[in-house]
């Protein structure tokens, strides 16, 4: 038996995966030690989840081995997978929106006597565990009303909960914002046992230096390199993810004042949440609504574009008070909302890729007397794969098909086709890699430049910090400051957002908070 | 989704439990086919001094009974995301199997019950094969199974009736009554009996959990290592066994197997879940909401008799009920 053998508790060897017209893996290799982090990064499209779906029993892979303790194993099948030791949480919730938190966590592993399940048991245990792992869980919410965050909450609970030898967490944080990640990396190092090896996949590289040990890079579905995280750049990694030069262009300039205000929220409120929200938007202009989870950024965004009901307040649009009943209305006044759940409320996962990104504008772009002109959608749908690097074998391939940070990309295409004067994106870049970020960047401040106005809300503060020329700060649903991009920094935003606010304050002018600070 | 609030009310270290508020909440469209089933039943009673006494609410819960059988089982796939239309055909096609069973070849009355429930069952096996090893949509393969349960239905049967004559007994599961006395139809207090079962099943067993959770995501639920294939299967089955009794329970009713009807049915009890609240996309439903759903139909029905609205009217009345009913529980979605 060779050292390597008893060394490794996981290795991959040689492992390679084809779909219809993609090779997404070739001969790749993975080592993972015990008790070790090792995150796995590479760009949209790159194969990390084709490889961990290998590992998870739900692909079989055309070409390699696996190893696990040494020994060779054959995964079959999900249900083997936990048998053998792996846990996932995989891109995409997997989660049973009409089941409870408990029934959730313990799904397949119920509790239970000869005949009938023991709820009580169930619900006592997945206590027990949201408590020891300190998530402000209720064991019996439905998972359906829960936030993204809440969601990933559950999954990471899930995954935790089956003491697994190998444990992959692909792209955990992608929902979260700063502290939630904290939070997570936190438990990783707290609840995950001695001996497991954790594989962890992520597109932001701040992360990586604070929760991996080695960092495995791989580019178009084959190896590259795996560094040690402490010798390592993150310079080192991106040059060895991207294999080209990124060029990461400098901030926006703040806009002028008089620039006309294109949009202007007074007093929203809503049942659930808002309490008083008012912001202004003006034309040319990149709002920043920064935020912790819960804070009500979403609810703000779905409330403007009349996706919820609300209580009151007022939408003005240059000047002219309006009612927007429905997103369609909203799309009526030219302003368009990309939904920060893209898989359910921002594709049509079993269409092609043209036909989303087509959809939102057929009416006023693609129809030739009263037809689709399928050709334009196409040739329109080509332009913007290359422009925002989507990674698909052609734009007639189904959506479903694209990896996670593609499909994001091409929510996000059919927004900019659509022509609107108002756009707000939810989360524009969860899940997108550095190199397609700058261009997703690139992109929206040409929007800007356009004189078209945009509402950016992000959880990752040093985007906003570069993107936004204005930020608006929310706590519990009120605002509680706004910042200029020259006076914003990381410590200003984190304060405002966690701030408690008093009932009374915040909503009104945000300015006046802003020039106290 | 009734079961972990039902059962963990007192006990654990938290104070802050989900009130009984939220649970009420979550039982909104039971209520609301529960008041409206009161509120059809008061209205009857104040139209027509014959509603409200105990042999017309004896007849009106017998004809209850094939309904809420095929419903009880419709609940289970709907609940799972499927659909069966071959309830009411199948129904038929156990019902004459009934017949061949006991009448043709002599088989003694339990046994050839027995028999009857396992056929119903094999329907489902089949229903259930079909959708997860062929890959068939559920409305497909039920569509067909709908076909081929009448055709076989009328081969088997030579097109002709099946009299359980000499079978008294056989009658008795459906007309006699088991409590002294009282007139009381046995066939009501097998659909109470199912639906009891059904309801536990439901709620407190695994098939139960699984069955929401298909419904809910068929893919999610998969990854967490259930093998989903099996499920739906048993599902399926399940249904099928209902069939199989609504079958025994009809042709011991009529006391006959009357093999050209049973067409029509598969409608009416995928009616009586939806009116109880469970949603045709899965995920969601009850037990007593199929029970209270299947209740409305027959009130309805009865009722509208008793006060001599014309027959053809009933079914556009049932249509706009259906219509009030979903139309409720969506307005509550949109608000809460
Ligand atoms: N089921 C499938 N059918 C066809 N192609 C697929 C399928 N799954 C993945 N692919 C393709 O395989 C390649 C690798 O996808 P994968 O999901 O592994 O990427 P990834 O590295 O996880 O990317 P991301 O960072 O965007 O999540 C992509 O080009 C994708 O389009
Ligand atoms: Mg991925």
């Amino acid at each position: 038996m060779s050292t390597e053998n008893t060394e490794s508790l996981l290795r991959v060897r040689g492992v390679g995966k084809a779909f219809p017209g993609v090779q997404a893996l070739q001969d790749m290799h993975l080592d993972l030690a015990p008790g070790e982090v090792l995150a796995l990064v590479g760009e949209n499209g790159a194969g990390k989840s084709t490889l961990m779906k290998l590992l998870s029993g739900i692909y079989t892979p055309d070409a390699g081995e696996f190893f696990i303790d040494g020994a060779q194993v054959r995964i079959d099948g999900p249900r083997h997978a936990q048998q053998l030791g792996i846990s996932i949480i995989h891109q995409e919730f997997n989660l049973m929106p009409d089941l409870t938190v408990a029934q959730n966590i313990f799904i397949g592993r119920e509790p239970r006597g000869r005949l009938l399940l023991r709820d009580r048991e169930l619900v006592a245990r997945t206590r027990e565990l949201l408590q020891r792992l300190q998530l402000p869980l209720d064991p019996n919410a439905r998972v359906g009303t829960l936030t993204v965050a809440q969601q990933q909450m559950v999954e990471i609970a899930k995954a935790l909960s089956y003491d697994a030898k190998i444990l992959i967490m692909d792209e955990p944080t992608a929902a979260l914002n700063d502290a939630e990640v904290a939070a997570l990396h936190d438990l990783i190092r707290r609840f995950v046992a001695p001996r497991t090896g954790v594989i962890y996949i992520s597109h932001r590289m701040d992360e990586l230096k604070a929760i991996a040990d080695r960092i495995t890079v791989i580019r178009d579905g084959r190896y590259v390199d795996t560094l040690t995280t402490e010798d390592a750049s993150m310079q080192d990694v991106i040059a060895r993810m991207v294999g080209r030069e990124i060029d990461t262009g400098a901030g926006p300039e703040g806009v002028r004042d008089d620039r006309e205000t294109v949009l202007s929220v007074a007093g929203l409120s809503t049942k659930a949440l808002l309490k008083d929200v008012s912001l202004e938007l003006k034309q040319g202009e990149i709002l920043g609504l920064a935020g912790l989870m819960g804070a009500g950024r979403t609810e703000v965004a779905r409330a403007i574009v009349g996706a919820d009901p609300v209580e009151s307040g007022t939408v003005t649009l240059r000047g002219t008070q309006v009612r927007i009943k429905n997103p369609a209305d909203a799309a009526a006044h030219r302003i368009g909302y990309l939904s920060e759940d893209r898989k359910r409320l921002g594709l049509l996962v079993e269409q092609d890729v043209s036909a989303n990104i087509g959809i939102s504008s057929l009416q006023e772009r693609f129809l030739s007397r009263g037809f689709v002109n399928d050709r334009a959608v196409r040739e329109k749908s080509k332009e913007l794969v290359a422009a925002l690097r989507i990674r698909t074998p052609s734009v007639d391939q189904p959506v479903r098909n694209l990896s996670g940070g593609n499909q994001q990309k091409v929510a996000l295409a059919k927004w900019l086709v659509k022509d609107c004067d108002i756009l707000i994106v939810d989360e524009p870049t969860r899940g997108i890699d550095v190199g397609a970020k700058e261009e997703i960047y690139r992109l929206l401040n040409e929007l800007a430049q356009q004189g078209k106005s945009l509402i950016m809300i992000s959880s990752e503060l040093p985007e906003l910090l570069r993107m936004a020329h204005r930020i608006v700060v929310m706590s519990e649903g009120r605002v509680t400051g706004e910042l200029t991009a020259a006076e914003a920094t990381q410590e200003k935003v984190m304060h405002y957002a966690t701030l408690r606010p008093s009932p009374g304050d915040g909503g009104g002018d945000g300015d006046s908070d802003a020039h106290a600070a | 989704m009734t079961a972990p609030a039902a059962v963990a009310p007192d006990q654990e270290q938290q104070p802050e439990r989900p009130g009984g508020l939220a649970a009420l909440k979550g039982k909104f469209q039971q209520l609301l086919a529960f008041a409206s089933l009161v509120v059809i039943v008061l209205y009857f009673s104040i139209a027509s001094p014959n509603f409200l006494n105990y042999s017309n609410i004896t007849s009106l819960l017998f004809s209850t009974v094939v309904i809420g059988t095929l419903a009880l089982g419709a609940t289970f796939v709907i609940v799972a995301g499927g659909i069966d239309l071959s309830v009411g055909t199948g129904m038929t096609l156990c019902a004459v199997m009934s017949g061949v069973f006991i009448v043709n070849w002599g088989v003694p009355i339990w046994l050839g019950v027995l028999m009857t429930l396992a056929f119903g069952a094999l329907i489902g096996l089949v229903n259930g094969l079909n959708v997860t090893f062929l890959k068939l949509p559920p409305f497909i393969a039920t569509l067909a199974m709908m076909l081929v349960a009448q055709g076989l239905a009328l081969v088997i049967s030579k097109s002709a009736p099946i009299y359980f004559e000499g079978d008294s007994g056989y009658t008795d599961i459906s007309t006699g009554s088991i409590i002294p006395g009282a007139d009381f139809p046995n066939a009501v207090l097998i659909l109470a009996a199912a639906a009891l079962i059904g309801g536990i099943a439901l709620n407190r067993t695994l098939l139960g959990r699984y069955t929401y959770s298909i419904g809910s995501n068929e893919e999610a639920t998969g990854l967490s290592g259930i093998d989903v294939r099996k499920w739906k299967i048993i599902i399926y089955v399940v249904c099928g066994l209902f069939i199989g009794l609504a079958g025994v329970l009809i042709s011991a009713r009529l006391g006959s197997a009357q093999p050209a009807t049973g067409m029509g049915y598969e409608l009416q009890a995928i009616a009586a879940v939806v009116i109880g609240g469970t949603s045709l996309s899965g995920g969601k439903g009850s037990i007593v909401g199929t029970v209270i759903g299947a209740l409305i139909i027959s009130v309805l029905n009865n009722g509208l008799q008793i006060t001599s609205v014309p027959q053809e009217w009933q079914n556009v009345i049932l249509g706009c009920v259906i219509v009030a009913a979903v139309y409720a529980d969506q307005a509550r979605k949109r608000t809460a």
